[in-house]
This record gives C-alpha cells, sequence and structure tokens, in this order.
C-alpha cells in the first residue's frame, strides 16, 4: 500500500543523495567540477582524476550514505519499539558504552584500528545488555527502558570524561574526535566488511516489517493477527542494535541521525509510521551532508580570515586566531543540526498553535 | 515517609550530617589532619602546616556548601514546576550555556585559571536559559514546561556540538574543557564565592517565596488557578530562581550531574511532598551529599583526585535506575 507521495519524497530524497555525492566527490583542495567527476564515475577521465575520486574520496561518500542509513533504520526501530519519538541508540547510552569501549582499549590494550572498532562494539553490546537487564521486568518497552538508559548512559558519560582527563592531550584529543563522530581518515575496508554484515539483518528486517507495523495497532490488535508483540519486540531491538553497532565501529557513535532523521521522514512523507526505507535515506542524506559540512567548514572559515585580513589590514591584528586544520568530526555538525532542526521544529508548532 | 511529629528529629540529624560532612571536608584527603587540630586551626591556633592546608580545604568545603545549596534547591523547583521527576537544572541549558561560554573564553580570550572562568560560565549559562525561555514562551499562552523543556535539549545540543568543534581544533580550549566538564570543587578561591554568592541568595529568596505556589501548581494548573494562584507570576518566578541558582553552581564547579535531580526525590521519600518542606530540605541534604562525594574523590585514589562531578555521577545513576525499577514510583507513571 504505497502511498504517492512516498514515493515521490524517496525519490527526491535519493536525487539529494546523488547530488550531495557529487558535490563531495568534487570538492576539496583538489577541485573538481561535477562533469569532470560523473566522467571519472561513468569509467573515463583523467588518471589523477580517477584517484583522487575513486581512490581517495569514494570510500568516504560511500561511508556516509550506507553508515547514515544504517543509523536512520536503527533509530527508526528504536522508537517504533520503544513508541517513543525521542528514543535513540544515542540517548539509551550505546554511544556512551562504545566510547567507553573504545577509551578502554586505546588505554590498556592498543591504539590499532581494528581493536578500537572492536573495544566499542563490545562497550555498546555490553552497554544494550546492562540496560536491557536492569529495565527487563515489565517489558524492554517504554519509559524504564530510557531511565534507565539515561541513568547508565550519564555514568559511563562521566567515566569517559575521567579516562579523558588521565591521558595525554594528543591522544585524548584523537579519542574525542572519535567519541563525537567522525569520517575523516576513513579507509575502504572497514566501510566494506560494514555494509556486509548489515546486508542479512536488513533481509531479516523485511521479514519482520509487517509484523512491526501490527505493533502500531496496540499490543491486543497485533496478538489478535497472529503475532507475538514480545518476540517481534525483542528481534526488532536486536536489530537495531546491531546496525547503530556497525556503524559505531567504523566510524565512532554519531548522534542524532537514529534520532532525528525517523522524525524528518515521517514528517516528509506524511505518513503515520516510520518506514526503513524513509528513515533509511533520510539517514544517509543527513550524515552526507553533514560530513561534507564538518570536511570543508574549518578551510572556508580560514580562507573568509584570509580574505578580511587582506582587504582590511587593520582589523587583521584583532581576528581570532585561525583554527587549526584538523577537519572537524561529522558528529559535531550533526548534533549541532540536529538541534538546530528541533529549535525549529519547535518554534514552528508554536507559530501553527498561536 | 517518617511520620510528621519525627520530623525535627528527621531535620536534626540532617544538620548534624552537614556537620560531619563539613568536618570530613576540612580534615580529609592526600594531607589527613586530626579533627582537634582541624578545631585548633580555624580558632587562630595550629600548626603552619595545618593553616597551610586549610587556607585550600576551606574555599573548596565553602564551595560544595554553596553549589550543592544552589543545585539542591534548584532541582526540586524544576521538578515541582514541571511536574516531571527526572528534570534537572541543567535542562534549561544552564550547562550547555556555560561551556560554550568558557570555551570561547578559552580559545579567544586565552582563559587559563578556574577561577577566571566563573564569569564567563555565569554569563553563558543566564545567556542560554533567557534564550531557552523565549523560544519556549514565544507564541500564544505562558511558557509551558514541555516546551520549555524542548527547547532547552535542543538549544543545548546545538551549544554542545559547537563547543565540541571549538575545542578539537584548539587544544588549549580542549585541555581547559576536559577539566571543567568534569565538575570539581579544586582551586575555588575565596573571592569568587563571595562573588557569585549575591547572585545565589536572591536564587534562594525567590524560591522560597515561590513555595507555597508550587503546593498549589503540583495539583494541576486549573486548581492552582482555581486556587488563586498566579500562575503565570509563578513560572516566571522559578525560570528566575533556577537560572541564578544553577547558573552560580555551574560557574563555580562546573557541571555537577545528579545532585539536582536526586536530592529532592530523596527530600520527597522521606519527608512528604510539601514543598515547604521539600525546598529546605533539598538545600541541605544537597551540600551534605557533595561534601561526601568531594571527600569520597579525594581518597579513591589518593594521592590522586576524582573531581567531584564524576563521584556523584557514579552515587547518582544508581539511585535513578533504582527509581525507575520502583513498580509504583509516583509521578514517573505520569511519563509513560
Amino acid at each position: 500500500m504505497l502511498r504517492p507521495r512516498v514515493l515521490v519524497v524517496s525519490g527526491i530524497l535519493l536525487a539529494v543523495i546523488c547530488l550531495l555525492a557529487v558535490v563531495a566527490l568534487g570538492s576539496g583542495t583538489y577541485r573538481l567540477a561535477p562533469v569532470e567527476v560523473l566522467e571519472v564515475l561513468r569509467g573515463g577521465g583523467r588518471s589523477m582524476d580517477r584517484t583522487v575520486v575513486l581512490q581517495w574520496r569514494l570510500p568516504r561518500a560511500v561511508a556516509a550514505v550506507a553508515l547514515g542509513a544504517l543509523l536512520g533504520i536503527s533509530g527508526g526501530l528504536f522508537q517504533t519499539v520503544t513508541r517513543n519519538p525521542l528514543a535513540s541508540p544515542d540517548i539509551l547510552g550505546l554511544a556512551n558504552g562504545a566510547f567507553t569501549g573504545m577509551l578502554l582499549t586505546l588505554v590498556l590494550v592498543s591504539a590499532s584500528w581494528p581493536l578500537l572498532s572492536a573495544g566499542a562494539v563490545l562497550g555498546g553490546a555490553a552497554t544494550a545488555l546492562l540496560i536491557w537487564a536492569l529495565a527487563r521486568t515489565g517489558g524492554v518497552q517504554g519509559f524504564r527502558l530510557i531511565v534507565v538508559g539515561i541513568g547508565v548512559s550519564a555514568m559511563l558519560a562521566s567515566l569517559n570524561t575521567w579516562m579523558l582527563l588521565q591521558i595525554e592531550l594528543e591522544t585524548a584529543m584523537f579519542a574525542a574526535a572519535w567519541g563525537a563522530g567522525t569520517l575523516n581518515g576513513l579507509t575502504a575496508p572497514p566501510v566494506l566488511g560494514a555494509v556486509v554484515c548489515a546486508v542479512p539483518l536488513l533481509a531479516v528486517l523485511a521479514v519482520l516489517g509487517p509484523s512491526l507495523r501490527q505493533l502500531d495497532l496496540g499490543d491486543d490488535m497485533a496478538a489478535a493477527s497472529g503475532v507475538r508483540p514480545a518476540r517481534v519486540r525483542s528481534a526488532a531491538l536486536l536489530i537495531a542494535v546491531a546496525l547503530v553497532s556497525l556503524a559505531t565501529a567504523v566510524i565512532g557513535p554519531v548522534s542524532f541521525i537514529a534520532l532525528a532523521a525517523p522524525q524528518i521522514a515521517r514528517r516528509l512523507a506524511r505518513v503515520p509510521h516510520l518506514s526503513p526505507v524513509l528513515s533509511g535515506l533520510t539517514g544517509a542524506m543527513l550524515l552526507l551532508l553533514s560530513d561534507l559540512v564538518a570536511e570543508h567548514l574549518l578551510p572556508l572559515l580560514a580562507g573568509a580570515r584570509e580574505a578580511v585580513a587582506a582587504a582590511l589590514p587593520a582589523l587583521a591584528a584583532h581576528l581570532p586566531a585561525g583554527p587549526a586544520t584538523v577537519p572537524l568530526p561529522a558528529g559535531v555538525v550533526t548534533v549541532s543540526v540536529g538541534g538546530l532542526y528541533l529549535v525549529l521544529t519547535l518554534i514552528q508548532e508554536i507559530r501553527r498553535r498561536a | 515517609m517518617i511520620p510528621r511529629n519525627r520530623r525535627p528529629i528527621g531535620a536534626a540529624a540532617l544538620l548534624l550530617g552537614v556537620l560531619i560532612a563539613v568536618a570530613l571536608s576540612l580534615a580529609l584527603g592526600a594531607n589527613p589532619l586530626p579533627l582537634d587540630l582541624v578545631w585548633d586551626t580555624l580558632q587562630g591556633g595550629g600548626t603552619a602546616e595545618s593553616q597551610f592546608v586549610l587556607v585550600t580545604r576551606g574555599p573548596r568545603t565553602l564551595a560544595g556548601i554553596l553549589a550543592g545549596t544552589c543545585l539542591g534547591v534548584a532541582g526540586a523547583l524544576m521538578q515541582a514546576f514541571t511536574r516531571n521527576p527526572l528534570a534537572d537544572p541543567g535542562i534549561l541549558g544552564v550547562n550547555a550555556g556555560a561551556a560554550f561560554a568558557v570555551a570561547l573564553g578559552v580559545a579567544l580570550l586565552g582563559l587559563d585559571h578556574v577561577s577566571a572562568m566563573v564569569w564567563p560560565a555565569f554569563g553563558g549559562a543566564l545567556a542560554v536559559t533567557v534564550a531557552v525561555y523565549l523560544i519556549g514562551s514565544s507564541g500564544r499562552g505562558a511558557a509551558d514546561p514541555v516546551r520549555l523543556t524542548l527547547a532547552g535539549v535542543a538549544l543545548g545540543a546545538v551549544l554542545s556540538g559547537v563547543t565540541t568543534g571549538l575545542t578539537l581544533s584548539n587544544p588549549e580550549a580542549f585541555d581547559a574543557m576536559r577539566g571543567w566538564h568534569a565538575g570539581s570543587l579544586l582551586g575555588r578561591g575565596g573571592e569568587v564565592l563571595l562573588g557569585v554568592l549575591p547572585f545565589a541568595l536572591v536564587g534562594l529568596v525567590v524560591a522560597a517565596l515561590l513555595a507555597p505556589g508550587l503546593n498549589a501548581i503540583a495539583l494541576g494548573e486549573d486548581v492552582a488557578r482555581a486556587q488563586g494562584a498566579d500562575v503565570r507570576l509563578i513560572r516566571l518566578g522559578v525560570v528566575v530562581a533556577v537560572t541564578l541558582l544553577a547558573g552560580s553552581a555551574t560557574a563555580i564547579a562546573g557541571p555537577i550531574s545528579f545532585i539536582g535531580l536526586m536530592v529532592p526525590h530523596a527530600a520527597r521519600w522521606v519527608f512528604g511532598t510539601d514543598q515547604r518542606v521539600i525546598l529546605p530540605v533539598s538545600a541541605v541534604l544537597a551540600p551534605l551529599i557533595v561534601l561526601v562525594s568531594d571527600v569520597l574523590g579525594r581518597l579513591l585514589i589518593a594521592p590522586a583526585e576524582v573531581p567531584v562531578g564524576i563521584v556523584t555521577a557514579f552515587v547518582g545513576a544508581p539511585v535513578l535506575v533504582l527509581l525507575a525499577r520502583r513498580r509504583r514510583s509516583r509521578g514517573l507513571g505520569a511519563l509513560s
């Protein structure tokens, strides 16, 4: 029962994603026009262009799209299962747990990339188990899960703060950038690994889909139509945790995408339930856009500062020192953009009521 | 809950607890002093060493008392006002605003000592709370608690993102912020406390004036109106008081988590639901917990220290989880 509006919105989202991807593949210190990017993607182009686009930038763009989609789908599942629009893996403490796992690995074991990822996944999974065990009586649904999540999450956050205080400044900054969620320095193999692992999970989700939609009608109705609410819910939650763990293992705990994507998608398409496809597309678009901003914001600011200093030499001494050239983590942008989105929604809602 | 006629005993026990906590806070640490020497030193005697130790532990203890009182009362106000047992003074964006202003101060002005960060922290907390109030109260009708909470969360998220970006591109700011974020009472001088004190006192007075009105609001806003309470005025008063109190506490100690959340609950468990009782009890119980947490932080991994904000999170989070697990927790049901 696909409504035309859902199809149109999906099409537009896809088009925006493609557009953003072309921009992302073309921008950077070695700039390429969209035409040149398309030429490379079709198999042509100069060999330098091919190296830059296919080997340097493509893995990052693919990661943003694929992992953003996983985050969006995961967030939608969390919100469907808990029936709470504010439920998301980050609020439930998984992000902090993953960061704790990563920090422990960094401090106690080693700083190698695969080990840090493994530590993060273990940390996230352990946190999920702990929260589930503490909130279990009375069902995983609803309020208690969120409160327990907030508590455990806050405790882990302060543990993380403390561990950051104990280590060298440089190591701590590296860890903090990872902790915000970043696509900087990403290579192709982990992205491919995450995508390959996600495929069977998404297949199971596709099978579960109809039963999940039945749950929206309430447990009694769902049970009457032959669905076992508790079992479906646990399975969905398990898939959601696995999906977000995959994304976190590769790019760290990027916040707000899982929270905002399903809600934005639902508003765009004006459908009552959260559709995994729409949530995934929106998540992909959000992460791609955020990463684009994160990668190029500081160089742009530095450029603007130089331009002002050149035009008005008298002002040059008073301008704040240009920030270091380290690119920002994408997670910094997703938090700000997500927050801004919430503020705007709020103002809009107030206007409508007034 | 203890019976009404035993309340004086409860109050006396609380005050005794605070006295003991103050004594422990003055006596214990990397360089422990016997209690009689502490007493001698306070009266002007003591050894050169004990005087030196108390010059640092005295202001630290006072900072703990002031920050604790402010947080406890602010938390009780927030919970009564939003009728949300999980409301925390940080919700209005106080912590995010303070952190943002401190990060700006470090990155742009090169502030490098905790006492220099007090005023940016306070200013940031005030500015952001005002912004949250304006967003939450725009449009028709007064600021309702749900809107205020959402506005606080949203604005807080934006600011925390910008703060992280700022600190990650500036190593000095990062170094200063990772310390500030933990929440600590270390190195807060007497002049800092004196500067913040007037704001905290105004906040406490406003809170005391609000208590009867909050009792009416607890029954629902329509009931409150019917009883003749000015709901709009009470709301404004709560926001002013919470801003001053939470802003003062954050300016002094950085973000200390969970005190504002858990102390009013403890007060309610023991002394019942009357706001005229909960507010003063929170004002006494909160500094008690802050001081004990601070002392624990000094002893846990001596001679190093765990910042007080981290100890309170480890004490407070289990309380929150317990609260959520109680079968018939009053008030929690309203949100589910």
